[in-house]
């Protein structure tokens, strides 16, 4: 954790006021909140929303909203949503035209101005999700107005994380429960003797701005302290971990790899885990007529490598089998998302493995995926030998 | 330019489907203006023999009438549409399919002898060339109009076969299966009603059928952990579109 003046601890009042100050602004206020038996992204507008003494147990393709005794606000896994259902949305209009009587066209760009959202309680690995859609989405020759527009009007008020999950791996991905930028508020949740309480950094300008008019105290050495040990101690407690290998190697050498075949016989080619991703971003974009051919419109809307329409090109699908889906998805991901964007596509916030019905888990997949390229290395190195 | 002409025409079924399109309320009236109404029994008994330009078809073949019928309504009309789990699966009838018809029969009519019917219930693909299937018990009013102002665009109509997971994720729903171990089968089933179950908090029971890529066999555990013994399973998959989940739990 950087060490910040401008530091400060916000008790549970002050997380109030920190939602009526972001509303004030003209800001529409998202955050978790429990519906559906789940902690969901939700449009908050108090912080009773907020999902105050809930938890969540979780496994792969197990998700159970539990209560907390401790009345804790952010100590809870990674939902079924992500921010990116807000800042590319799984539908979008991108114009519309209209045919006039005389046989003219007309087309509208889709201005229709973009809200202006506060995100409350972005985990790290979310923030580093985001920062990989921005280049992806916002990034390069030809940006994505509406992400471009919602992202930079977008105040991020990062949670730092101290309650990981069994599905988490995120320390294992190059990443922490630490918040250190990309934020213009930053929260790590203290729950001790001294009180229900938040230590608050701002990380921008407008941070700075919007804590002035929060009612709040310096931060405390204790404060400090307890929100230091709380994310380092989260550190230790990751549920899961990537096999420690190059996996951008590793997913070029298992190609051909005979695992593809046993993740294909359990993969429901459902699409889940491509939708609960933070930085899965694929779309597909579909036309809309009316009866009578006067009014059309292009529309987004999210679509997956697991569909089997998605590869289709003149003739059929490219990749007719889910060996093939799941292994565009993996190798994309792990490896080739390197080539096309400079990083890995994984921050190891766990939803895939969470959120997939049968419970497919992508640190399991790597490390079999590992396991049957030793043993092939092992093989032909004795074969060598053998000559 | 003429205007096109449209016939509806429902062999065994319900109504169920052809009646999404007079539900369509707020569209009928454009729709009428769009195209001539030639041949739908549920809206006018003013019929005309045709060739038409788009025929919807409901219901599936179940005698040999039926097989013999929807031949001639293929040599008469340019485009055939299916709409509904009967002429795209057969049914809830298909499950004939599974038992001895003729025991049905003696069991049911004082005299077996005055029917005639076919062992099988069966989608109307079996029997004639189909251009389009539209899915669901019944169809989606949405997807039913889609396909019609498809048609007469001349495009080809938007309609894809993810499955319901893919609706369900759009819209919000927190996974009935994942977070509360609730049997469903969205995951195998063909997306197109908008995900209305788990939206509600029960399961998928399949309506629309089979989605483009299902791995049936994969689901199968998932039911039997959520409490579903090997008769719940096998009901759960026999039901209106019993006869095309019975093909890919046999794939």
């Amino acid at each position: 954790m950087t060490k910040n003046p401008a530091a400060g601890v916000l008790d549970r009042d002050g997380l109030s006021a920190l939602v009526e100050v972001l509303i004030a602004r003209g800001r529409t206020v998202i955050g978790p909140t429990v519906r559906d038996g789940a902690i969901v992204l939700a449009e908050i507008t108090s912080a009773d929303d907020l999902p105050f003494g809930w938890g969540t147990q979780v496994e792969a393709g197990r998700y159970r909203l539990v209560p907390r005794t401790d009345g804790a606000v952010f100590a809870h896994t990674a939902g079924p949503q992500s921010w990116k259902t807000f800042l590319h949305p799984p539908r979008e209009r991108l114009w519309s035209a209209e045919r006039a009587q005389d046989g003219t066209l007309s087309v509208t760009g889709d201005d229709s101005g973009q809200p202006s959202y506060a995100f409350l309680g972005v985990r790290p690995c979310d923030l580093r999700a985001i920062t990989i859609q921005d280049r992806v989405l916002a990034g390069g020759r030809y940006p994505d107005q509406g992400y471009r527009e919602r992202r930079t009007g977008a105040f991020l008020v990062a949670a730092e994380c101290t309650e990981p999950g069994a599905t988490c791996f995120c320390v294992s991905m190059g990443g922490g429960p630490a918040a250190d930028s990309g934020f213009d508020l930053a929260l790590t949740e203290v729950l001790d003797g001294a009180g229900h309480r938040f230590l608050v950094r701002s990380g921008s300008e407008a941070g700075q701005e919007i804590l002035a008019d929060l009612p709040h105290r310096p931060a405390d050495a204790a404060t400090r302290d307890a929100a230091r040990v709380a994310v380092d101690e989260a550190r230790d407690r990751m549920g899961r971990a990537m096999p420690p290998v190059d996996l951008r190697t590793l997913m070029g050498e298992s190609l051909e790899a005979d695992r593809w075949d046993d993740v294909a016989a359990r993969c429901l080619t459902c699409g889940n885990c491509t939708m609960v991703c933070p930085t899965c971003f694929c779309t597909t974009t579909e036309e809309v007529t009316d009866l009578t051919g006067d009014h059309a419109e292009r529309w987004q809307r999210w679509d997956s490598c697991f569909d089997v329409d998605f590869s289709h090109l003149h003739g059929g699908p490219v990749r007719a089998s889910s060996r093939s889906r799941y292994r565009q998805w993996l190798t994309h991901k792990l490896s080739t998302w390197y080539e096309q964007f400079g990083s890995s596509g994984c921050v190891g916030c766990g939803r895939c493995v969470t959120w997939c019905p049968v419970g497919i888990d992508i640190t399991e997949e790597a490390r079999a995926l590992h396991d049957e390229r030793a043993g092939r290395l092992r093989h032909e190195q004795r074969k060598e030998t053998e000559q | 330019m003429s205007v096109p002409t449209l016939a509806v025409f429902k062999l065994a079924s319900c109504d169920g489907c052809q009646l999404t399109l007079l539900d369509c309320e707020d569209e009928l009236l454009t729709l009428a203006g769009e195209v001539r109404i030639a041949h739908f029994l549920e809206a006018s008994s003013a019929l005309t023999p045709g060739p038409y330009d788009l025929a919807l078809v409901e219901g599936s073949v179940t005698t040999p009438a039926d097989a013999e019928r929807v031949r001639e309504i293929r040599a008469r009309s340019r485009r055939l549409v299916t709409i509904g789990a009967c002429a795209t699966a057969g049914g809830i009838q298909a499950l004939r399919n599974f038992a001895d018809v003729e025991e049905f029969t003696r069991a049911v009519y004082a005299r077996p002898d005055y029917i005639d019917v076919l062992a099988t219930s069966t989608p109307v693909a079996d029997h004639v060339d189909v251009d389009f299937e539209l899915r669901g018990c019944p169809v989606d009013r949405g997807q039913l109009l889609e396909v019609i102002t498809a048609y007469l665009a001349g495009r080809k109509p938007d309609i894809p076969d993810h499955s319901v997971c893919f609706a369900c994720k759009r819209r919000g729903t927190v996974c009935v299966t994942v977070a509360h171990g609730t049997p469903c089968l969205g995951p195998v089933t063909h997306a197109g009603c908008g995900a209305v179950c788990p939206a509600y908090g029960r399961g998928c029971y399949g309506c629309f059928g089979p989605s483009g890529s299902p791995n049936l066999r994969a689901l199968i555990p998932l039911l039997h952990r959520d409490g579903m013994d090997d008769r719940a399973v096998e009901r759960l998959l026999r039901t209106f579109n019993a006869a095309a989940f019975d093909r890919e739990v046999r794939s």
